[in-house]
C-alpha cells in the first residue's frame, strides 16, 4: 500500500478511537434528542395548569366595563368598591384586582393590586386587561368583528418573488437560517477538535522521538499529506454523523415540538456549499496546524499557539446576531472572505440572506490560494523544524529559514 | 564485501556553523561499524542525513550505489537515540504500522513479530499497550520495530543506554546474528568498551570532521605505548632502558626510555633467569584513544 495511504488509514483509525472524538461525536444527537425529551416532558408535566382559569378583580369606577369578562383564561370578577376588593385579594378569590378611575378617559391611568413582588405587570396580563378594556369601550360603537380588529390590527405574511413576479422557492426566515446556523456552529467545533487533534497527535511524536522513525521511512511531504487526509477523513465521519441525525432529530422536533420546527428547510446550494466549505475550512486549519505543531516544542505549547486561528473559527458566530439585524453589513463581507473566518461566515450568511456571486467567488478563491501557499509553506517549516527540539524559534528565524530551505 | 553505504565529502551546515565537514565513509555487508565521537561531533546530523531524514549540504550518501528515495529507505532500520512509541497502541498494532511504512506486507508483519518477541522473551505483551511496559522493554520493542522488516543496514543510536546486563547481552546477540547474516550494523555510543567488544571498524568524529577511521585492531595497534605489561617471580631489580615502574593490580608497568625496544628488554630479563609469566607490550584502550584524540582537537 502507498505509505501516504498507510499514514491515513493511521490516523484516521487512532483519531475515531480517541475517547474525545467519540464522546464529541455522539454528545451532538444525544443532547438534541435529550432536548426534545426534556420539552416533551415539561409540557406534559406543565400540560394541566395552562387551561387553569385565573379569576382577577376590577373596580369600575367609571361605569360602563360590564361585558367581556372572559379573556382567554383570565376571568374578570367585578367589584365595587376597592375594599371588597382587597378583601377578596386578601382571602385568595382573586389573584389581583385593577381600578378604572373616574378620569380613565382622560388619563388612560389603571392602578392595578397584588400581592406578589414582580418587575413589571407579566405580558399575558397587559394584554388580556387591554383587551378587556378595549372591547368594553367599543361596545356598541362598532360592530364585534371591528373591535377584534382593532385589538390585533396585524398579521404580516411575507412572501418572497423572483425577478420575473413567480413566488420564490426559497422563502427565507429562520426557518432557512436555522440548518446552516447550526452546521456552522458544528462545524467551528469540528475544525477546532481536528486542529487541537493535529497539533497534539504531532506534538506527541515530536515530544517521544518517533518522528524521526516516521521520516526514516516516509518523506515530509507523504507525513503531511497523510495526516491530513486522515484527520480530514475522520472530521467528515464527525460533521457526517451530525448531519444525518440532524434531519432526523429536526423531523422529530418538528413533530413533537410543531410550529417553527415546521417551518425549517434547507437554503438552494447549502449542501454543495457545505461541503466545499468544509473540505477548504479543514485543509487550512489542518496546513495551519502542521506549521504550528513543526514549530511547538512540545503538545502544551503546540495546542496554546492553535489557540490563535481557532479562536478566530468562533468570531462570524459572536457576530452572529449582527447579521440577523444587518445582513449586508461590511463587517459580514470582511468575514466571509478572510480564509480563516470564511467556512463559518459563509455558511451562517447563506442561511439569513443571498449572497452575491462575487463574494461567493471571492471567498472560495482567496480560500484555496491561502490553502495552497500555507501547504508549501508548511512543507518546507516541516522539513526545517519538525526535529529541532528544546527551544520554539521567533518569527525572525522562521521567515530566515524559509528563505535558506 | 560490498559496501551497503557510502558517503562521499559530505557536507552540512545549520546556520552558517558547520556540523558535518567533508566526511567520507562507507559500511561494509556483514560488519558491525562504531561511530564514536564527543557530544556535539555531528554523529546525529551524519546518521539523520544517512537515513534520508536530512539532506547533505554537498556530497552524497548512496545505498548499494543507488541514490537515496523512498525504496532505499526501506532497506534502512534506525532506532533512534531518545526512544518512544506510541503509548496508546498495542504492541503487534506499534510493530505492524511502522513495520507497513518500511514496505513489509502487513498480513507477515505478525508471524515474524511472534517469532522476534519470542526470542526476547516478551511474547506475553504483544497484546499490551506501550503505556503498560517499562522503559527497557520499549526499548526492546523499538529494536524490533527497528529489525523486523530485515533491512541491510541498522543504525543504532546509544542501544544500550538503559537496558539491564541481560537486556544488554540479549541485544549484543542479535546484533551479532545480524552480522553474520551479512548485514551491517551502525552502532553509535559513547560506551566504548561496547565498541571495542563489538565492532570491527571505526569512525570518530569530531567538530564533524574524521578523525579516525578504519579496522579497530590496526588502529589500535598504531597506538602502542611506550610501556610493556610485566608479571613475574624473583627479584628484579634495575632495568636498563626503563624510566619508570608503575604497579598495578596484578602486574607492574615499565616504561622504556624511548630509545630501548620492548625486545631488549625481554631479553635482559631472559639473560639474568626472571621467571616470567606474562610480557605484553601495552596498547591503550579505545577510551583512552577516544581521550588522547578528542583532546588533542580541544587544545
Amino acid at each position: 500500500m502507498n505509505k501516504t495511504l498507510l499514514i491515513f488509514r493511521h490516523e484516521f483509525l487512532h483519531t475515531i478511537k480517541r475517547i474525545g472524538f467519540v464522546v464529541m461525536t455522539l454528545v451532538v444527537p444525544v443532547i438534541a434528542l435529550l432536548a426534545i425529551g426534556i420539552y416533551q416532558l415539561v409540557t406534559t408535566v406543565t400540560e394541566p395548569s395552562a387551561v387553569e382559569v385565573t379569576t382577577i378583580g376590577y373596580v369600575d369606577e367609571l361605569g360602563g366595563f360590564d361585558g367581556y369578562t372572559t379573556q382567554g383564561a383570565i376571568e374578570f370578577a367585578r367589584y365595587d368598591t376597592r375594599d371588597e376588593a382587597t378583601q377578596a385579594l386578601t382571602s385568595g378569590d382573586i389573584s389581583e384586582y385593577f381600578v378604572i378611575p373616574h378620569d380613565y378617559i382622560l388619563t388612560g391611568l389603571v392602578n392595578r393590586y397584588t400581592l406578589e413582588k414582580q418587575l413589571e405587570t407579566p405580558p399575558s396580563m397587559v394584554a388580556a386587561i387591554k383587551n378587556f378594556l378595549t372591547s368594553n369601550l367599543l361596545s356598541d360603537r362598532v360592530s364585534r368583528d371591528t373591535a377584534i380588529r382593532i385589538e390585533a390590527p396585524l398579521y404580516v405574511v411575507v412572501t418572497r418573488l423572483t425577478e420575473t413576479g413567480d413566488i420564490a422557492s426559497d422563502q427565507g426566515g429562520y426557518g432557512n437560517a436555522i440548518v446552516p446556523g447550526i452546521f456552522a456552529f458544528l462545524l467551528a467545533f469540528s475544525l477546532n477538535f481536528s486542529a487541537s487533534y493535529f497539533v497534539q497527535g504531532l506534538g506527541e511524536e515530536k515530544e517521544n522521538r518517533l518522528i524521526e522513525v516516521l521520516l526514516s521511512s516516509v518523506s515530509p511531504r507523504q507525513l503531511l499529506i497523510g495526516k491530513i487526509l486522515g484527520l480530514g477523513a475522520a472530521g467528515m465521519v464527525q460533521v457526517a454523523v451530525w448531519l444525518i441525525s440532524l434531519p432526523l432529530i429536526l423531523g422529530l422536533a418538528s413533530a413533537t415540538i410543531g410550529g417553527f420546527f415546521s417551518t425549517i428547510e434547507l437554503p438552494p446550494n447549502f449542501v454543495v456549499l457545505g461541503i466545499i466549505y468544509f473540505i477548504l475550512g479543514y485543509l487550512l486549519f489542518a496546513v495551519l496546524s502542521a506549521g504550528v505543531g513543526a514549530i511547538s516544542t512540545g503538545v502544551r505549547e503546540g495546542q496554546q499557539l492553535a489557540l490563535v486561528y481557532t479562536l478566530f473559527a468562533f468570531v462570524p458566530l459572536w457576530f452572529s446576531s449582527l447579521l440577523f439585524v444587518f445582513p449586508s453589513s461590511p463587517i459580514w463581507k470582511v468575514l466571509t472572505i478572510f480564509p480563516i473566518t470564511a467556512p463559518i461566515a459563509m455558511m451562517l450568511k447563506l442561511g439569513v440572506t443571498d449572497i452575491p456571486a462575487w463574494e461567493l467567488a471571492a471567498s472560495i478563491i482567496i480560500l484555496a490560494l491561502s490553502i495552497i501557499v500555507l501547504l508549501f509553506l508548511s512543507i518546507k517549516i516541516f522539513r526545517v523544524y519538525l526535529l529541532m527540539y528544546g527551544k520554539r524559534p521567533g518569527l525572525g528565524e522562521i521567515i530566515r529559514n524559509l528563505r535558506n530551505a | 564485501m560490498s559496501s551497503i553505504i557510502t558517503c562521499e565529502h559530505v557536507v552540512k551546515r545549520y546556520d552558517g556553523v558547520v556540523a558535518v565537514d567533508d566526511l567520507s565513509f562507507s559500511v561494509e555487508e556483514g560488519e558491525i561499524f562504531g561511530l564514536i565521537g564527543p557530544n556535539g561531533a555531528g554523529k546525529t546530523t551524519t546518521i539523520r542525513m544517512m537515513m534520508d531524514i536530512i539532506k547533505p549540504d554537498s556530497g552524497e550518501v548512496t545505498v548499494f550505489g543507488e541514490k537515496l528515495g523512498e525504496t532505499t529507505k526501506n532497506k534502512l532500520g534506525y532506532m533512534p537515540e531518545e526512544r518512544g512509541l506510541y503509548k496508546k497502541l498495542r504492541v503487534l498494532e506499534s510493530i505492524t504500522y511502522l513495520a507497513s511504512l518500511k514496505g513489509m506486507d502487513r498480513r507477515l508483519v505478525p508471524e515474524k513479530a511472534d517469532k522476534l518477541l519470542g526470542r526476547t522473551g516478551m511474547l506475553a505483551t504483544r497484546g499490551k499497550k506501550i503505556e503498560e511496559m517499562s522503559k527497557g522493554m520499549g526499548q526492546i520493542i523499538q529494536f524490533i520495530t527497528t529489525i523486523i522488516h530485515d533491512p541491510m543496514l541498522i543504525i543504532l543510536d546509544e542501544p544500550f543506554s538503559g537496558l539491564d546486563p541481560v537486556n544488554t547481552e540479549l541485544l549484543k546477540d542479535m546484533c551479532f546474528d545480524l552480522k553474520n547474516r551479512g548485514r551491517a550494523v551502525i552502532l553509535s555510543t559513547h560506551q566504548m568498551n561496547q565498541v571495542e567488544e563489538l565492532c570491527d571498524r571505526i569512525l570518530m568524529v569530531n567538530k564533524g570532521r574524521a578523525v579516525l577511521y578504519g579496522d579497530l585492531s590496526e588502529i589500535k595497534s598504531g597506538y602502542q605505548s611506550n610501556s610493556v605489561l610485566l608479571d613475574y617471580l624473583g627479584e628484579l631489580g634495575e632495568v636498563p632502558g626503563v624510566s619508570e615502574k608503575r604497579a598495578r593490580k596484578d602486574h607492574i608497568e615499565l616504561v622504556l626510555d624511548g630509545k630501548t625496544t620492548p625486545g631488549e628488554v625481554l631479553a635482559y630479563l631472559v639473560k639474568h633467569d626472571i621467571n616470567v609469566n606474562r610480557f605484553e607490550v601495552a596498547t591503550p584502550s579505545l577510551n583512552e584513544i577516544f581521550l588522547m584524540e578528542v583532546g588533542k582537537h580541544r587544545e
